[in-house]
């Protein structure tokens, strides 16, 4: 089955992405295809480079670039929504006069066109970190 | 590219949060996509549909203003319940767009008759 995947809460306060990306494991050891990882709203906050985990925690950003790198997975970050968090990368750091940009190189920022996209062609489209 | 209805619930409050503002976002892009897109009101999310919002003085963007663009996107299947209403001593009058008024079974028909639901 073709699934994607929306997270929407942020790494650290909440559990969403954490408990989305053992989601993304299992079904993908299960043989399932995951077509799309969006992250929306707070959820965007994980593509931030800047993030730096306590030594004797998990990475959660890099555990999710090291399952996109073993995958080759299709992973975006909401644009608009990364943009106001400060996530932003070369492109906006320019567009928008910032001397610096920080976006995870794992990463990548898109529109919500990828989201209305993915779902279209999802048979299952999971939400986590929703209210 | 298949069209597939997505029904997003809304369950906070409009100004609460950045929640309303975001869920509009997708029903908007969804419905440019050529997607059906319905929306749910559910408890303080109901707030999000009130008549006569004015947030001058709390310097937001007012989303009455963004949900009366609504029609114009053909997003014309806004659901809320009985007990959503109730709750909040509401009546349709007091809100900003013809919703259709459901009880909490029809909820149920409602996410089952949607392709993809998503949460606010």
């Amino acid at each position: 089955m073709k699934f994607s995947i929306i997270v929407q809460s942020s790494p650290f306060s909440s559990q969403g992405p954490a408990t989305a990306l053992r989601f993304a494991k299992a079904l993908l050891e299960q043989g399932h295809e995951l077509y799309r990882v969006f992250f929306y709203a707070d959820g965007t906050l994980i593509a931030n480079n800047l993030i730096t985990s306590p030594q004797d925690e998990r990475d959660l950003p890099e555990a999710w670039a090291e399952l996109k790198k073993q995958n080759g997975l299709d992973i975006v970050v909401c644009i608009a929504a990364a943009v106001k968090r400060g996530v932003i990368d070369e492109n906006e750091a320019r567009r928008y006069e910032k001397e610096n940009s920080n976006l995870h190189p794992e990463f990548e920022l898109s529109g919500l066109g990828q989201l209305a996209e993915a779902i279209a062609v999802s048979d299952r489209v999971i939400t986590f970190g929703g209210q | 590219m298949s069209a597939k209805s997505v029904l997003i619930i809304n369950r906070t409050s409009p100004y609460g949060s950045s929640s309303p503002r975001e869920a509009l976002d997708i029903a908007l892009t969804c419905s440019i996509f050529e997607q059906p897109v319905s929306l749910l009101f559910l408890g303080t999310g109901i707030f999000q549909l009130l008549n006569n919002q004015n947030t001058e003085s709390i310097e937001q963007k007012n989303l009455e203003s963004i949900m009366s663009s609504l029609p114009m996107y053909d997003i014309d299947q806004l659901y809320t319940t009985k007990s959503s209403l109730e709750t909040y001593d509401l009546t349709a009058e007091d809100l900003c767009l013809p919703v259709q008024i459901i009880d909490d079974t029809g909820v149920a028909t409602l996410i089952n008759g949607h392709e993809t639901v998503l949460t606010f």
